[in-house]
């Protein structure tokens, strides 16, 4: 059964990029453009993975991952969280809101779906 | 090291950036104004914040430096901005203005393909540096440069120690998946300690309690191994220390002498350390490796089969060693074929257009769904495909699917259906191609067979059969004359083509609901699990996947039928005896099943079938081979395979084996193709008069 | 790698061949014999020349197909020429020969009684066939040319693939050509 993935950014083309990738190697894909939208989709389905990026309208990454934690449908989901180069903070208040793993924008497509089968395979 | 996106896989996606990125300018303008006008709050700040932020992750992604660059600094600004770290005074204000109109020059440019002047907006940028007054975080530029550390050849072992903390498993960490990456870098040897484990009642179901041990011996620096853990160091105990270079290696090392190649087993060694990237390499190369590969296999087959009759005691090394190297041989086999197999999404996203096309054409409202875009097939095949399945789409559309008027009078929905899809079974990829219109009709196939003396009057065909006429050659093209299919693309060239690539096609149909066509490919180079049967001098493969048991039947368990020959009885089912030695006409084989082997089988379309044989072999993996490159298809053979000692057996196929059946007085049972026999009606003169 | 310790196996590449004693305008024809007969065939399609060794069969197939031989990992259909000239079935010994023969796209072997010879023809001296009245034979054969001392019939490679294997089609399934140009 081909895993869910739950890809939450609020850039489109973001979004469809990871989407895209993700799909060609397997996985069945949802997508979310802020963090308030994401815990709507998590209420609907169960997903066995969420990609979030942190700078988001509405409701940001780091505060979604507290909710996802904290919350009971999805709290032991790896989750995993785009960040860029240089956005050392917010990558070190992802992983202490309790994130998996990382990965840096832009990414690689091939790494990405390295990473995701590490996490979630 | 900046990672640039993978041009042609994700260049698709640059449209939609320069349409995102015309969106988030408007926003940003729409923001700097209220920022002027005193009208923001803090969430205007983070609105500005990300438009820049998107556009300079978007950026990246596509290579374009310059923007990358400057939309940086302008990020980095607007960053300090929200944070409070800097004021957004007039003169700032008028800044960001600035640096919003230089932005849109250069996402412009970037659009356009145009370059800009070096400096282009370097004032404005510099400008802003200044006000993020002190040194400005170095530009996005390379990771901190990765510890100079020599790969030292050869073997390394590593003695990790890991304790991890619940922290660990509440953010999803698994201890398991990071085992079985570390196993992925070499021989790996586990211990585990429980020390702290407690007694049960008292054990917190969140709670980590395990430590491990690991000892690794592998060639990768220490860095790789480091990596595995790079998400929970900070959740864990973690030491990893190297020793001197390891002088035993975890899998046991077999030196085989294969006729060209010398295969030693050793643990993979993983160039985990470099970025993936992807190299070009010859078609050419890759069929070769391909085939020696598919050779390689065969003679471990061979020496598995003769290892089997060693005295264990006396060679427990020989026989682990090529236990080991029939691992190895199959683990490379599994990476060779996914050098060359490709997701067939490449061949159904042009399936779409075809529709749209030809639908607006014909005046008919058509929709296409896909699935199983996913599955994998060899690139040579997919490339070869997309000429069948556009014909066959183009004639779905003109032949099958009818125009709304007829449809909405039939009380079908006017919009028709067509479904594409793509799927892995039993080693073999299935395509189907399936549409909700006309459907075949029968009566017109059977006449016109019949008119063209290719069926004999009164020959009685399953329906299955009659629609198979479709696929006659000769029948043909000529008479085809449709004014869209031009040419007239029967169903008999889609054929060839398909069998070309050594696959298979059927239809199956509903009058007045619609068809479905089954392509059936093989795998190119694909292994098979088998049970190898005899029949009097002839050995064949069973698939073992198709095999649900066999057994030497009891007289009274089988029955005659008239005019189906005979069934075993067996637990309250009725299976129908395929003798394989009538089937394939051999003499000198055992006639009477009690004196035989029944294997009782399970086909896709045929039911339960129980193939009666003279004896059984023995179980084996083997290599497929085409028996269609350079002969032909064969009904009730699936292909071909080369046995240990070097003699071709044929493969069985199961879904056929009925068919090939045929007695000798039904006149379907020709010679060479067997069933195929069957008047190639155009379809549209079957359908004409609907 | 194949332990089909019968064959013999001689490849005739092209290259191998005195161009010397080639002239601008001949054509060249490997000769084999089918009981008194002779006959030719293009020298360029013939890929290399082998002992007879046991096949398996092919289920209902023509008698004149006498089954398929695994050539270094290629399953490769034989077929008796005699059969497929209408003139009865070979009986088969370990001195027999089989030719095997490429068109880019599909192997196959021709059994045959002997190899002779090679022989360089001038296309002009090519006599084409006149009605025989053997209509079995017709489509097979491409001319007859005349040596000093005997006739030898060219056999036609388009009529040997006949509808009883499939029409070659362009394809680049990778395990036949590859390894038996590796000849």
């Amino acid at each position: 059964m081909a895993r869910k993935i739950l890809a939450v950014d609020d850039s489109k083309t973001m979004r469809d990029m990871v989407t895209f990738t993700l799909r060609q190697a397997g996985f069945d894909v949802m997508e979310a453009a802020d963090g308030q939208k994401a815990l709507d989709a998590m209420n609907g389905s169960k997903f066995d993975l969420i990609i979030t990026d942190i700078n988001m309208p509405v409701m940001d990454g780091i505060t979604l991952i507290k909710n996802v934690r904290t919350g009971t449908s999805h709290r032991g989901v790896p989750i995993l969280i785009l960040t860029t180069e240089s956005d050392d903070a917010k990558k070190a208040a992802g992983k202490s809101a309790g994130a998996t793993g990382w990965l840096v924008k832009p990414f690689n497509p091939d790494k990405l779906v390295e990473l995701v089968n590490r996490v979630c395979p | 090291m900046s990672l640039t996106a993978d041009q042609d896989t994700l260049a698709q996606f640059r449209k939609t950036y320069f349409e995102e990125c015309t969106e988030l300018l408007d926003a940003l303008q729409s923001n700097l104004d209220l920022l002027t006008n005193g009208g923001a709050d803090e969430e205007t700040l983070h609105a500005i914040f990300r438009s820049v932020h998107s556009i300079k992750g978007g950026a990246g992604a596509f290579g374009f430096t310059a923007l990358v660059c400057f939309s940086h600094v302008f990020e980095s600004l607007l960053d300090a901005i929200r944070e409070r770290k800097v004021e957004a005074n007039p003169e700032v204000v008028g800044l960001l203005l600035r640096a919003s109109d230089a932005l849109t020059d250069i996402v412009n440019a970037a659009r356009g393909g145009r370059t800009l002047a070096a400096d282009f907006g370097a004032d404005i940028a510099a400008m802003m540096e200044d006000a993020l007054g002190s040194a400005s975080e170095p530009g996005p530029a390379s990771d901190a440069p990765i510890a100079a550390e020599t790969k030292v050849p050869g073997e390394h072992r590593y003695q990790i120690l890991f304790n991890p903390h619940a922290e660990l498993l509440k953010k999803a960490n698994e201890p398991l998946l990071l085992i079985r990456q570390l196993r992925r870098l070499g021989g790996l040897r586990v211990d585990v300690d429980t020390s702290r484990l407690p007694p049960l009642d008292r054990i917190e179901p969140e709670g980590a309690y395990l430590g491990w041990r690991f000892t690794l011996d592998t060639g990768v620096p220490k860095s790789v191994v480091h990596e595995v853990f790079e998400f929970v160091e900070d959740d864990c105990e973690l030491t990893i220390e190297a020793e001197r270079p390891a002088t035993s290696v975890a899998a046991p090392e077999a030196a085989i002498a294969a006729d060209d190649a010398e295969l030693s087993v050793k643990p993979v060694e993983l160039a985990a350390a470099a970025p993936s990237q992807s190299i070009r390499v010859d078609v050419d190369k890759v069929d070769r490796l391909v085939n020696l590969v598919g050779e390689l296999v065969i003679t471990q087959a061979m020496l598995t089969e003769q290892s089997s009759l060693l005295p264990p005691d006396q060679y427990t090394v020989l026989i682990q060693g090529i236990e080991a190297l029939a691992q190895s041989a199959r683990e490379l086999q599994e990476s060779v074929m996914a050098i060359r197999a490709q997701p067939v999404k490449s061949v159904f996203a042009r399936m779409p257009r075809v529709v749209r096309d030809l639908a607006a054409t014909l005046g008919k409202e058509v929709r296409i769904v896909t699935a199983g875009e996913t599955t994998e097939i060899d690139k040579t095949v997919i490339e070869q495909l997309n000429d069948p399945l556009t014909h066959m789409i183009r004639n779905a559309l003109d032949h099958g699917i009818e125009d709304p008027a007829t449809r909405t009078a039939a009380g079908k929905a006017r919009q028709g259906t067509i479904r594409l899809s793509a799927a892995q079974r039993s080693g073999r990829i299935i395509i189907e191609i399936a549409d909700d219109g006309r459907g075949i009709n029968r009566e017109k196939v059977l006449a016109k067979a019949q008119q063209r003396g290719l069926v004999p009057a009164g020959a009685a065909l399953s329906e299955e059969e009659i629609d198979n006429l479709i696929f006659l050659p000769a029948f043909s093209t000529a008479d085809v004359v449709s004014n869209i299919s031009g040419r007239g693309v029967g169903m008999d060239v889609v054929k060839r083509n398909v069998q070309a690539l050594g696959g298979r096609i059927s239809v199956q149909s509903r009058f007045g609901e619609g068809s479905r066509f089954t392509l059936s490919l093989p795998l190119t180079l694909a292994v098979l699990d088998g049970m190898v049967v005899s029949v009097a001098k002839e050995t064949f493969i069973i698939p073992l996947t198709a095999i649900i048991e066999s057994l030497r039947p009891r007289a009274n368990d089988i029955h005659p039928v008239v005019g189906r020959g005979e069934v075993l009885a067996l637990r309250g089912e009725y299976v129908p005896l395929i003798p394989l030695y009538r089937c394939f006409s051999i003499s000198g084989a055992i006639k009477d099943p009690c004196r035989g082997i029944v294997i009782i089988v399970q086909s896709e379309h045929a039911g339960r079938i129980g193939v009666m044989v003279d004896d059984l072999i023995g179980q084996q993996q083997v290599v497929v081979k085409s028996l269609e490159s350079n002969y032909g298809s064969v009904e009730g053979v699936g292909g071909a395979t080369i046995l240990g000692n070097g003699r071709v057996a044929l493969i069985l196929d199961i879904e056929r084996l009925r068919i090939a059946d045929q007695p000798a007085s039904n006149p379907l049972a020709a010679t060479g193709e067997a069933a195929s026999i069957v008047s190639t009606v155009s379809r549209e003169e079957t359908h004409h008069a609907a | 790698m194949q332990p089909d310790h019968r064959s013999k196996t001689n490849t005739l590449g092209y290259d191998s061949l005195d161009r010397a004693a080639v002239g601008e305008n001949t054509q060249q024809f490997i000769t084999f014999t089918l009981g008194a007969e002779e006959y030719g065939i293009d020298i360029m399609v013939v890929r290399e020349i082998k002992g007879w060794t046991a096949t398996t069969m092919i289920p209902n197939a023509p008698a004149h197909v006498r089954g398929v031989i695994n050539l270094r990992g290629v399953i490769v259909p034989i077929f008796d020429l005699r059969a497929r000239f209408n003139m009865g079935l070979t009986v088969t010994t370990a001195m027999h020969v089989v030719i095997i023969v490429a068109t880019g796209t599909r192997t196959i072997g021709l059994l045959v009684d002997t190899v002779s010879d090679i022989i360089s023809v001038d296309p002009k001296a090519i006599r084409q066939v006149p009605e025989l009245g053997l209509p079995a034979q017709d489509q097979f054969i491409d001319g007859l040319v005349a040596l000093e001392d005997r006739m030898v019939t060219l056999v036609s490679l388009t009529g040997l693939f006949d509808s009883h294997v499939r029409e070659p089609a362009a394809r680049n399934v990778p395990d036949q050509t590859a390894a038996t140009m590796a000849a």
